[in-house]
């Protein structure tokens, strides 16, 4: 159910959660994909927490003590592995986690563009669907009707 | 307590069945009233307006009402469940967030005990449904193609919403298998349709449509119900229906936005509460006359609930496909529908074919199947997700079992201090037998198709939201709870019209059979008035 809607990750809970999220998802440069640690995506996965909040809290103490404290001095290998192992079985924390960075990352501009998607909401200008191949259909069309009618009483019986 | 006015008719739920009953029930200009706990929704505040159109799909436009947690909504304990409670407390109810995928229940469907020995027929058939299910085609508004060999005559009003790229790649894929596949009958609008504009692709549409292209019956039976007089009041959360001294409805108890308890009195009372909340309202109505809970001296109030288990398989190409571009409806198959005595499994069910999903919501579905990893090659390996998916739902038939129950819970409660319903729920081995056979031919159409990377997603994230059969219909009091025309054996000015009453479940998605059922039950009514209670 809803919890504490107005609360909020403390600066040293948001400083952990960005490395966390730079590490989840890095910057990519080449392809002009920030990191999930910029500035603008973070905040943004900040202010979105929502009622996921006690959940996120619960991921960040995980992580923290699967890497003993020392998460931030680990090698960028290392962050990987351990945040990939963790998130496989982290449970209702590690997807929380995980959903609010991509929600909050996969809404960018700059994302989007990089990714070849407009950058907006779908309502009004909606999408353009494509009608499909129709003559696929005339193989089927011809098929006898095979749903069983219960009106009709097998052969041999009466 | 506060005292209202006495009406002909209380209607209690506004969503599918309750605004198919007032509205036909309208034209006999009875005084009907229809009380519902949430809200009018307003197409402005549907998610794909803004930018957290895919976020809000996990927080007030949640399909559980757990985590959806608005005040409207009441809690339910489903933690002995492996599949979740979905549903929608709001004008139009579970069709505001509903798929919009309108397959009608086959006629095999009412007679599973006699054409395959298992369960029990319904006291209903196709046939007398028929009509029914045609009218509420018009009311709804329904988008398919007439002439599908795979299940009975329907005439929709609409052409069918365009294949696209993925409806192509599975037509395709389905053709070389020799596998039945049609266009979905949707009540999403491809044309203008009775004041509705026509659908714009703006996504998914389970979140609400900005576009009011898909029908929920709050734009389409409901204004019409109202012009004809029905009262419909929201905020009015019902506790308990309330008897008189001969056993008989005298009205309801409830909360009024204020919070303040309130009697109405009626001289018949309808239940539309889908297949959890109406067993919980007549468990909560227990008295000193019925201490089991209303109309339950069956003491089947509450069990034989299904759930329908239904297992999603996904896989990706290489070619760019629809994406979260258009209605996640798009083709169904009814290959596998029919009873087949080579199966090890009784009944059967339908193949739901679906596009793709929007950039967040592939990056969670990817990440939690295990395909996406985190880290430097996140990049790269979401490129080869995103706009490449394709997916099956298996719809699977779930037959009752009197295990499968909701009663109440015992700590639990919602705003109001009303006692929230409990589900007990496992997956019996004849469905287990088809989830797997349906997940197996769904990886073979995908590889035919071209995919790669498959992954079947069994039950635990695909609660559909289907709540049916928690006070069935039959002929036998002592072995349903409402006859063959939706009144209460116990209880004669009592009425139930919503999924409660299913007998079985079928292997479709039931809105269409739940509302032509409540036409059925209106119909009934109305040819009855004179001898109603008799």
């Amino acid at each position: 159910m809803v919890t504490d809607l107005d609360a909020r990750l403390t600066a040293a809970e948001i400083l952990a959660l960005g490395r966390i999220a730079a590490t989840m998802v890095p910057e990519d440069a080449v392809s002009g994909m920030p990191g999930a640690d910029d500035p603008a995506i973070l905040d943004d996965i900040a202010r979105s927490l929502g009622r996921d909040l006690p959940l996120i809290r619960e991921a960040l103490a995980a992580v923290a003590a699967k890497s003993g404290g020392a998460f931030a001095a680990l090698d960028r290998d290392g962050r990987e592995a351990l945040i990939n192992d963790w998130y496989a079985g982290g449970g209702a924390p590690a997807v929380a986690l995980g959903r609010v960075i991509v929600g909050a990352y996969y809404r960018d501009d700059r994302v989007l563009l990089a990714l070849g998607h407009e950058a907006r909401a779908p309502f009004p200008k909606g999408y353009v669907l494509e009608q499909g191949d129709w003559s696929l259909l005339d193989v089927v069309r011809g098929r006898q009707p095979f749903w069983r009618d219960d009106r009709v009483v097998p052969a041999g019986e009466s | 307590m506060a005292g209202n006015e006495k009406v002909d008719v209380l209607i209690i739920g506004s969503g599918a069945s309750g605004a198919a009953v007032a509205w036909s029930l309208a034209e006999t200009k009875m005084r009907i009233l229809c009380l519902e706990q949430g809200d009018w929704m307003k197409p402005t505040d549907f998610p794909s307006n803004g930018r957290d159109w895919e976020a809000r799909r996990y927080t007030d436009f949640e399909i559980s009402p757990n985590r959806r947690g608005r005040d409207t909504d009441y809690p339910v304990n489903d933690d002995n469940s492996l599949m979740k409670i979905a549903n929608f407390n709001g004008v139009g109810g579970g069709t505001v967030i509903y798929t919009a995928h309108w397959p009608r229940m086959h006629p095999s469907d009412f007679r599973v005990k006699s054409l395959d020995g298992v369960a029990d027929d319904w006291p209903v058939d196709y046939w007398a449904l028929e009509k029914f299910y045609d009218e509420n085609d018009r009311m709804m508004g329904v988008s398919g193609l007439a002439g599908d060999p795979g299940v009975p005559p329907r005439h929709p009003p609409m052409p069918p919403i365009g294949l696209g790229r993925t409806g192509t790649r599975y037509a395709q894929a389905m053709n070389r298998l020799g596998w039945h596949w049609w266009p979905s009958d949707t009540t999403i609008a491809t044309t203008e349709y009775e004041g509705r504009a026509a659908c714009i692709n703006i996504g998914h549409c389970t979140p609400g449509c900005a576009q009011g292209a898909k029908a929920s019956t709050d734009i389409t039976y409901w204004p019409l119900a109202i012009r004809a007089g029905v009262e419909l009041r929201t905020r009015c959360r019902v506790r308990e229906i309330t008897t008189d001294e001969h056993g008989m409805a005298s009205g309801a108890i409830y909360y009024d936005a204020d919070g303040v308890e309130r009697f109405q009195p009626a001289e018949v009372v309808i239940l539309a509460c889908n297949g959890v909340g109406t067993p919980r309202l007549l468990l909560n109505s227990a008295s000193a006359k019925f201490p089991d809970g209303l109309a339950n001296s069956s003491g089947l109030v509450g069990r034989n609930l299904m759930l329908h288990p239904w297992p999603i398989v996904s896989g990706y190409v290489e070619e760019g496909m629809d994406g979260g571009r258009g209605p996640i409806n798009c083709i169904w198959s009814k290959q596998f529908y029919e009873t087949d005595p080579s199966r090890d499994f009784m009944r059967g069910y339908t193949l739901q074919f679906g596009r793709g999903t929007g950039p967040a919501t592939q990056a969670v579905i990817g990440a939690t199947s295990g395909l996406l990893p985190w880290g430097r090659d996140h990049h790269r390996q979401y490129r080869q997700l995103l706009d490449h998916r394709l997916s099956i739902g298996v719809a699977c038939e779930d037959l009752p079992e009197e295990h499968n129950r909701v009663t109440l819970d015992s700590v639990l409660k919602d705003s109001n201090g009303i006692p929230a319903p409990k589900i007990d729920y496992t997956i019996s081995e004849n469905t287990r037998r088809m989830m797997e056979h349906g997940i197996a031919r769904a990886e073979e159409i995908l590889t035919e198709a071209g995919a790669t990377r498959l992954y079947a997603s069994r039950t635990a994230l695909n609660y559909p939201g289907h709540l049916l059969g928690t006070a069935r219909m039959g002929t036998d009091p002592d072995r349903s709870v409402v006859n063959e025309w939706g009144r209460a054996h116990d209880v004669k000015n009592l009425f139930i019209v919503d999924g409660s009453i299913w007998v079985t479940s079928g292997g479709v998605n039931p809105t269409s059979t739940i509302q032509a059922l409540a036409l059925y039950v209106a119909d009934q009514m109305k040819k009855r008035l004179a001898t109603l209670f008799d």
